[in-house]
């Protein structure tokens, strides 16, 4: 049986750059139709992965409700062409505040979307104002109810906590918010400051001086983590959370290694072995599809730490039948030393066939997961 | 040749007052090289010499020199260390020699090493002349100078040579002054052989090459020579001479000729320097004065980062040890570095040059224990053992007492900064022994040190305490008495063989405060808390904790980023594998040189 695939689409166009992303995505409407040219270009020139059945469809950016929906539409005829796309498809498609207009919803929904992630990001006006976002916190509160009423019946909130100048209280005022609005899922993502945006040039001149030390991000998540958990929003990643059966299907094929095929400026593709990337620079649509940053054949090592270290992202972990079955050996004759070291230091639970991080083990996780590299 | 035509010399001077560029002048001028064949520096042909712009072993060139009066003169200019780590390599090499040429910085003046290169000359009786150097500077006071001098020194320096070695003014009168001023050799050439080692290297053609001044008598290949301190006796397979960078085999050597021998020696330490060579069948009767063998002063653990180079290290320091018979070292194991070796030096200076000398040239990458001081220590039972390694240090109940050895040190200083400097000296347990100005605002210090307070970072606070301007010399003058402890350091409660130190009792308290806060600085942050103590006698005297990492990870990972993200994990790993693990804890290779930079801020 041919296998199913998971597809990823990126629309790298913003109304204008936050402060804090370092994400493939430019402000303004240059390119806007050469690049979708481009796009349905690379969608119809695949070989590889053509009359699969697609599993979940994410459109990701960027902001990809601040281009005209006939243009998401038309890049999801495009795909319909290339995958088998049915009602089981979970179709995603990130969402800014202050950028769906009433009418859109409908497109959307024609078009087959049936999951919308908006990036909230906070409910605090400041907040918001400081990451250099384009809405207030009315706005999302007047986009989610566009959705509702457009039909929408799987939305996804995003958050990021440990924001400068934020206190614990004003995190968790922000997050009532969002789960007073009732979305089936919830991502609160701990800020990164992360190289070549704005918040680090800040960062760098010494002008961030208010942002949460370790400690006291240490103490919001443990909040969050509670409030979310006493809200029936179950943690199934480090930074993801969902009311039940409403789990992100998408990313839940990153984390198990499932295969993918990303298309646009900057999109990741894992076929068989292989992983390559595209090209993060607009000459992308000179040649879509045929300019790329990354393109290898990853190493059995390689496979199993990255099996490793994804799959422990999750709550649930990894599973030691699933990772025998993926490389014929099993989990303990390569790692061993490393389970058992987590183990016996209490990062590590491992009831049955399972391995998984507590909440400890899952806020250290990055020095704990780079023993799995081979 | 006959000895009237031949001019034994060295040149002497302060460190940066031009040595090197007037020797290089000197070669030049007297004709034996093209400008194409000359190295930047010719004497320096050691990359790292010429990187730190030091003189590290001694080194002798020939070169024939017409004077003015038409007479050809053979010049044998033996180069000398610049450093205090090497004094008694100066010395062996001023012995070699029947004058010297003083270099001073005419804008600078009399500094610390002018006046002990000078003594050190006198002492070895040679006749010195000065030679005023940088006189291209704007700042340069050649009359003062020579006045400065006159005063200070004794010696006649009103006519002396006034020169740029830089730009090639003056060179000249410089040749002209060795043939008139340096005193041709008094050898009797009838005499039994009697020819003093003033150094000697290891070629792996040649094997091991002897460089000699010979003071009476001959030598000439198939001579059986005896080495007189160790008596060994050898045949000669080749005598030659320096040309500039290479060896000129000859015929012989005679009274008053510097040149080398090759035997089909195999040990280095079986040709000291200062040693005296004889014909084995017609010996002199009594050895040249003064040859002693040379003592290590400082001491370190030197350990292979990557435990399986062990073998790799033992044989870069053989190799090492050939060209360099003041390098000495023995296997020792310690719990938390693993298997390494115990190496003794000359110097601080001495120490680093080895240390990277094994990183460049044999690319190892070392873990160096803190350097320290050998102490004597008198056991109750009569016995006296000499401790290189604190960890060795008997059970204090079993210690009679112990002694430290001190230096006498010479700090030339500018008034201005005098205050800084005594304060400097006392903070370090100084004796003052002597304070005399030199000029109205110019004072020569004379101080009595403990080595132990001086061979880490005395250089430096000198240096930064005077705004650059003090200078500084010394010599090892006797050991003494002291209070002294073992300072232990105990991470997570486990004891670190390698961080021991030995300290002067009253500043325990302070020193083990400030390691445990310069470790915890150190060491990064572990999945758990790490306590570091410091502790003499098992009793603690000072603690910190490295706090647990409360927090570490990525919050996002999706498609794009896995690449990248999996670079972060490696990235991480990476700064493991470079660190020591000492129970649970891992820690980086510096921390075991925190002891150097107690002293740094404050």
């Amino acid at each position: 049986m041919e296998r199913n695939i998971s597809v990823y689409v990126h629309i790298p166009f913003c109304v204008k750059k936050c402060r804090y992303c370092d994400f493939p995505s430019f402000a303004g409407a240059d390119n806007i139709d050469s690049y979708f040219t481009a796009l349905t270009d690379e969608i119809r020139k695949e070989r590889d992965t053509r009359g699969r059945t697609a599993d979940t469809v994410y459109i990701g950016g960027g902001t990809p409700s601040c281009v005209p929906p006939l243009l998401i539409e038309a890049v999801l005829d495009e795909l319909r062409k290339t995958y088998v796309i049915n009602d089981d498809t979970e179709i995603s498609m990130e969402m800014n505040p202050g950028t769906c207009a009433e009418t859109s919803p409908e497109v959307y929904r024609r078009a087959g979307i049936n999951r919308i992630s908006l990036g909230c990001q906070s409910f605090n006006d400041k907040s918001l104002k400081r990451l250099g976002r384009i809405h207030s916190a009315d706005d999302i509160i007047k986009t989610y109810d566009i959705l509702r009423n457009g039909g929408f019946e799987n939305i996804n909130l995003d958050l990021i906590s440990s924001l400068p100048g934020e206190g614990l209280r004003d995190t968790e005022r922000s997050l009532r918010k969002a789960i007073g609005l009732q979305p089936e899922h919830i991502s609160v993502y701990s800020l990164i400051i992360e190289e070549g945006t704005e918040f680090h040039r800040l960062l760098a001149a010494g002008e961030m001086k208010d942002l949460p030390d370790e400690e006291e991000q240490a103490e919001t998540d443990l909040l969050i983590r509670t409030i979310l958990s006493e809200e029936k929003y179950k943690r199934y990643e480090i930074s993801n959370y969902a009311r039940e059966g409403r789990e992100c299907r998408h990313n839940i094929c990153y984390w198990k290694r499932k295969e993918y095929r990303g298309f646009g400026l900057a999109a990741a593709s894992l076929v068989g072995n292989r992983r390559f990337t595209n090209t993060r620079d607009m000459v992308y649509i000179n040649d879509p599809g045929g300019i790329l940053s990354e393109d290898r054949i990853l190493s059995r090592d390689e496979e199993m730490a990255e099996f490793m270290f994804l799959g422990l992202r999750q709550t649930e972990g990894v599973s030691a039948s699933d990772f025998s079955r993926s490389f014929g050996s099993a989990i303990e004759e390569v790692y061993g030393g490393q389970l058992e070291d987590q183990m016996k230091k209490g990062f590590m639970e491992h009831p049955g066939e399972r391995y998984f991080y507590n909440d400890r083990g899952l806020e250290v996780s990055n020095i704990l997961m780079s023993e799995f590299l081979l | 040749m006959d000895q009237q035509h031949i001019r034994n010399f060295s040149i002497i001077a302060h460190i940066d007052h031009g040595k090197s560029t007037l020797a290089d002048r000197v070669i030049e001028a007297t004709g034996l090289l093209t400008e194409r064949e000359m190295q930047e520096q010719i004497l320096d042909n050691m990359e790292l010499e010429r990187e730190r712009g030091i003189t590290i072993k001694s080194q002798a060139v020939r070169t024939v020199y017409k004077a003015k009066n038409n007479e050809e003169y053979i010049f044998n200019m033996i180069d000398t260390p610049g450093h205090v780590d090497f004094t008694y390599e100066v010395s062996r090499s001023l012995k070699a020699c029947d004058g010297a040429v003083l270099v001073v910085d005419a804008s600078q003046g009399i500094e610390a090493q002018t006046l002990a290169n000078v003594y050190l000359a006198l002492d070895n009786d040679l006749d010195v002349f000065p030679v005023l150097n940088k006189i291209d500077l704007p700042s340069a006071d050649p009359d003062r100078v020579a006045e400065e001098i006159e005063d200070v020194i004794g010696i006649e320096a009103m006519d002396a040579p006034r020169i740029s070695a830089k730009q090639g003014i003056g060179i000249e009168d410089v040749l002209e002054e060795i043939v008139h001023k340096i005193p041709a050799p008094k050898g009797d050439p009838d005499k039994p052989l009697k020819a003093l080692i003033f150094d000697s290297l290891y070629d792996s053609y040649k094997g091991i090459i002897v460089f000699i001044r010979v003071m009476d008598g001959t030598v000439k290949k198939g001579d059986r020579v005896r080495f007189m301190a160790t008596g060994k006796s050898d045949l000669v397979v080749e005598v030659g001479y320096f040309g500039a960078g290479q060896f000129i085999p000859c015929d012989e050597l005679s009274a008053g000729a510097v040149g080398y021998i090759c035997a089909s020696i195999k040990d280095l330490k079986e040709t000291r320097v200062g040693d005296t060579v004889t014909n084995d069948l017609d010996p002199c009767d009594e050895a040249l004065p003064g040859y002693r063998k040379v003592n290590s002063m400082v001491y370190c653990g030197i350990y292979p980062a990557d435990a399986a180079k062990y073998t790799d290290l033992r044989e870069a320091l053989e190799k090492l040890q050939l060209n360099d018979a003041s390098l000495v070292y023995e296997p020792e194991t310690s719990a938390a570095l693993g298997f390494g070796f115990r190496c003794g030096f000359l110097g601080l200076l001495h120490l680093d040059i080895i240390e990277e000398r094994l990183e460049r040239e044999y690319d190892l990458d070392l873990v160096t224990t803190a350097p320290g001081v050998v102490y004597k220590v008198y056991k109750n039972d009569g016995t006296v053992i000499d401790i290189t390694n604190p960890a060795n240090l008997p059970d204090p109940t079993e210690i009679e007492h112990m002694e430290e050895p001190f230096v006498a040190a010479e700090i030339m200083v500018n008034t201005e900064f005098l205050g800084a400097i005594i304060k400097l000296c006392q903070e370090r347990r100084g004796i003052q022994t002597g304070m005399d100005y030199i000029e109205t605002t110019r004072v020569l210090l004379k101080y009595d040190l403990p080595l132990n307070e001086i061979i880490y970072d005395f250089f430096d606070a000198l240096k930064s305490r005077s705004k650059g301007y003090a200078s500084f010399d010394y010599e090892l003058k006797e050991y003494v008495p002291s209070s002294l402890v073992k300072l232990d350091i105990l991470i997570n409660r486990e004891y670190v063989d390698a961080l021991s130190f030995i300290v002067f009792k009253d500043s325990a308290y302070e020193r083990g405060r400030k390691m445990c806060e310069k470790l915890k600085a150190e060491i990064p942050r572990h999945l758990f808390e790490i306590p570091i103590q410091a502790a003499v006698g098992g009793k603690v005297i000072a603690r910190e904790t490295v706090k647990a990492v409360r927090k570490d990870v990525l919050a996002k990972c999706y498609g794009g980023d896995i690449s990248r993200k999996k670079k972060l994990l490696e990235k991480q790993k990476e700064g493991k594998k470079k660190m020591r693990q000492i129970g649970s804890v891992e820690v980086p290779k510096e921390a075991f040189l925190s002891v150097l930079k107690l002293d740094s801020e404050d």
